[in-house]
């Protein structure tokens, strides 16, 4: 064997050493790759729902059950009147508190029409409990028309930012689901969760309407708008729906504005003909008893949503015994 | 025994064994039918399954791992499994042989000679391996099932070749087997078969993703072809039949060299030999790809999920006409899984799967979704065949008792595929006044999920005045009747708030069942109604299995038709409040 033939079967030795180590490697990696991913048990039909988000209550206990009734048709005084008469903004907002006022935004129609809470009682609301001395004030809701354009149109963005509140516009990744114990119907629902993160207190501010389905859309049926997906199967038991969503949402006070009452063709409106003037706002710790107040403003007997949630106990029907402070 | 040899005698074996799967592909127990064949070892064995599915699914499904043992012997021997075992590769190298025939020795070295657009393969592999490791903001998808030689395979021997077989006398089928739109499978299948005149294993050297992705895990082959002497005299008979085109005479190309061993006996001084050194006269071990291409095809990848899902198909504009087997997953994990293999298609006993068209956006091309005009019944109620033979569990393997909803599903409901629609303006009953409910008394579930509502009808001129009533028979005034068109027991007599049923009438006689009838006063008017029975769906029940459907005698576009609403797999598709 010459020098060199010796060289060439060395050189070759260590070439084939150094690939057996890369294919060993390989291998190695390939067998615990197999070892690491490899599964038996097949998916199921539907991927397990996601964790589902619980929400606090942001009722006050100690401001107990109440309900104020202002006259009046400058929304900014009937409702500082209403809030003064339950003992004051502050009595509800303290400082640093996180507050969502959750609007009935629904439609891309103008105030005057309305079908979305007005702005400038959002506005004074979003005042108030800056002044009160909250840390942030959001504005929120999961319309039926475009959200965009429904916070557009309806003067509730510019009024949010005139005011310094923050205005949270559902998008794609807004929802989780949630789940109310012993309900029959929300179950994993998704629910606009981004806005209510870390929230202290919440309003419910809505607009008093007629509708078609339930018979008004009042305080509590504008919890509906906190709900995401395919919502509208639930106008197959509407009743229902209204009554777990106000049994699932402990609110710190809700606003009934009823300067303006939408007697027929709710909930869009849509003709000024729609409209009466009622001049009345009314602020109540008890959505039910604001409802019940409601329901009589547009004519309607006890409707099935409120007796539901009277049954659950949610709250009182009867709010002549919260004995009504009328300013 | 030649090497050669050896390897024909494995890819013959291969071959039949894989075309033996796929005519045992038929639900049943005997030993030319399912029983326990393993359907899908080719599938599994095939790594580029295994290795895309685990991308998207971020698991390994059963018999999947199949394909690590293949990646593992490709790194010890290169890519054995396109020249051996890959029985598509044994479709091509036969054609290609045979076109190979009417070349000269000239034309067939040049047609076997390396060339640069073999790095086509490497690309394609990286889009639809991006494609399934990269969410987009939307999710991943599985699109290697479009070129994956396996899937690509059995794709066209089930649906294609197998449907032609079952038009012949052979047992193949009680039935001719149909496939809506599978025409293009077959006319794909011609196509690469016919390119192999042109270039031997065109599909293996240009298009095959499998043998890229082989070809990468073979750089370092502990054992390779290659010459023991870097001098010859460059005869070039080693590329006379070089299935690879992997340059065995000048620098060979190791990641394109199919191990087909044709080199090693025709080499007249015996300079080719599978060895542990690499070739005398050089190698080249890396695939053949450039920087600029592998980052614009991964650029192609990431956008290409998005770009094929902005028709939103997925989410609000979905196709109510896509209808998937029982047990699939919601359509973004089935997207994930379904490799378009045809498996279900094959087994499905009624011959209800369909390959897919692009009604569920491109994605669904080739993908299962029912069809209840073609076969031979709707979704037959105590079968889960498709499932059970999903390679991958994009149609999960459902027990019987999971797709009936009963025992320890109960819970859950029956699974459901859609939900059945009587379109009342095509219905018999509802639209022509004609007696029929055939959908209701095939309706498979209990208690059935149509049922119906009776009333009666007035027929057409069947205004009638009585001119003189006898023994049962009324004689009418004016008029002329069909005659015969009332006695068949479902028409009566309307009169004075009372139905009368009529057994038989002429022209000018009506005759009335019964003895107790009354007195029906000459000069009085009744009219003669048909009683019906329009069906209706109870959408709490149905599940959609088209049995209605493939049964309307409304046989052109059916008065009753399945819809994917309500399917258990897409909450977003829910029709119904579920209480409680």
């Amino acid at each position: 064997m010459t020098y060199q033939e010796d060289e060439i079967r060395n050189m070759n030795r260590r070439e084939f050493i150094n690939r057996s180590i890369k294919a060993s490697l390989t291998i190695a990696g390939l067998a615990s790759v197999g070892y690491v991913f490899y599964r038996n048990n097949p998916p199921e039909i539907l991927t397990a729902p996601r964790q589902n988000i619980s929400l606090s209550d942001y009722s006050i206990s100690k401001a107990g059950k109440k309900i104020a009734i202002a006259r009046g048709t400058k929304r900014s005084d009937t409702l500082t009147k209403a809030i003064g008469a339950l003992g004051g903004i502050e009595a509800y907002i303290q400082k640093d508190d996180i507050v969502l006022i959750k609007v009935n935004g629904a439609f891309a129609t103008p105030p005057e029409l309305g079908a979305t809470s007005h702005p400038e009682l959002v506005q004074t609301l979003i005042s108030l409990c800056l002044k009160a001395g909250a840390r942030e004030v959001r504005v929120s809701d999961n319309p039926i028309n475009d959200p965009e354009s429904c916070f557009r149109l309806s003067g509730l963005e510019q009024a949010t930012r005139n005011s310094g509140g923050r205005l949270f516009l559902p998008g794609k990744s807004s929802f989780s689901p949630i789940t109310l114990s012993n309900g029959k119907l929300i179950k994993n629902w998704p629910f606009l969760w981004t806005p209510m993160k870390n929230v202290t207190k919440l309003i419910g501010v809505a607009p008093l309407k007629d509708h078609h389905r339930s018979g008004a859309s009042m305080t509590m049926k504008n919890w509906y708008g906190l709900l995401g997906g395919r919502r509208n199967i639930f106008h197959q038991d509407i009743h229902t729906i209204i009554e777990e969503l106000a049994l699932l949402i402990k609110p710190t006070f809700v606003v009934l504005d009823a300067t303006v009452t939408m007697m027929t063709n709710g909930p869009t409106g849509g003709s000024l003909d729609d409209l009466k003037p009622t001049g009345l706002m009314i602020v109540s710790t008890d959505q039910v008893a604001a409802d019940a107040y409601g329901a009589e403003l547009l004519g309607k007997p006890l409707l099935p949503f409120i007796r539901n949630a009277l049954k659950a106990g949610v709250g009182t029907a009867d709010y002549k015994s919260l004995n009504p402070i009328m300013t | 025994m030649k090497i050669t040899i050896a390897r024909r005698i494995t890819q013959i074996f291969f071959f039949i064994l894989f075309m033996w799967f796929c005519i045992v592909t038929v639900w049943g127990t005997r030993w030319n039918e399912l029983r326990g064949w393993p359907i899908n070892w080719i599938l599994e064995l095939d790594p580029l399954v295994g290795l895309s599915s685990l991308l998207t699914t971020h698991t390994l499904y059963r018999g999947l791992a199949w394909g690590i043992g293949t990646l593992i012997l490709t790194v010890v021997f290169g890519r054995f499994f396109c020249g051996w075992i890959c029985p598509f590769g044994s479709m091509h190298q036969f054609f290609g042989y045979w076109g190979s025939r009417f070349k000269t020795f000239k034309k067939r070295v040049e047609s076997n000679q390396y060339h640069k657009s073999q790095n086509i393969k490497y690309y394609i592999l990286v889009v639809f391996l991006v494609m399934a490791a990269i969410p987009m903001g939307t999710s991943v998808s599985l699109a290697t099932g479009l070129l994956d030689p396996i899937p690509f395979a059995h794709r066209a021997i089930n649906l294609i070749l197998i449907s032609i077989a079952s038009h012949l006398p052979l047992g193949i089928s009680l039935t001719p087997r149909y496939y809506e739109g599978a025409g293009i499978i077959g006319v794909l299948f011609i196509l690469v078969l016919f390119l192999n005149f042109w270039k031997p294993r065109f599909y293996c050297r240009y298009l095959c993703p499998a043998g890229a992705l082989m070809a990468v895990f073979s750089r370092s082959a502990l054992w390779r072809i290659g010459k023991s002497e870097a001098d010859c005299s460059a005869c070039e008979l080693c590329e006379n039949h070089c299935e690879g085109a992997c340059d065995p005479f000048g620098k060979i190309r190791i990641s394109e060299c199919l191990l087909c061993m044709n080199c090693i006996h025709a080499c007249n001084r015996q300079f080719m030999a599978f060895q542990r050194t690499p070739s005398a006269a050089g190698e080249i071990t890396e695939p053949d790809v450039t920087r600029r291409g592998l980052i614009l095809s991964g650029i192609m990848g990431v956008a290409a999920v998005p770009v094929l899902r902005v028709g939103a198909a997925l989410g609000q504009n979905w196709n109510p006409g896509l209808i998937r087997p029982p047990g699939s997953l919601s359509e973004v994990e089935f997207l994930k899984r379904c490799l378009k293999c045809g498996q279900c298609m094959k087994i499905c006993p009624t011959n209800i799967i369909m390959p897919g068209g692009v009604e569920g956006g491109f994605e669904s091309l080739w993908t299962p979704i029912l069809n209840f005009r073609i076969g031979t019944s709707g979704c037959q109620l105590n079968c889960v065949a498709c499932g059970n033979v999903c390679p991958t569990s994009a149609i999960r393997p459902l027990k019987l008792e999971e797709k009936l909803g009963i025992g320890p599903y109960r819970e859950r409901g029956p699974v459901r595929m859609g939900t059945a629609f009587v379109d009342t303006t095509r219905c018999l009953p509802w639209a022509m006044n004609i007696p029929c409910i055939v959908c209701q008394e095939n309706c498979p579930v209990t208690p059935k999920a149509i049922y119906l509502k009776e009333y009666y009808s007035p027929v057409r001129d069947g205004k009638i005045n009585i001119e003189h009533f006898q023994d049962g028979q009324l004689t009418i005034q004016g008029k002329s009747l069909k005659s015969g068109n009332y006695g068949g027991g479902d028409y009566f007599l309307a009169y004075e708030n009372n139905y009368y049923r009529i057994i038989s009438n002429t022209e000018k006689t009506v005759s009335l069942e019964g003895d107790g009838l009354p007195i029906f006063e000459p000069g009085s008017s009744g009219e003669i109604r048909v009683h019906l029975m329009g069906p209706v769906v109870d959408i709490e029940k149905c599940i959609g299995c088209g049995i209605c459907e493939h049964e309307c005698p409304v046989s052109g576009l059916r008065a009753i038709r399945v819809t994917a609403e309500n399917e258990t797999r897409e909450i977003q598709h829910s029709l119904l409040l579920k209480r409680g």
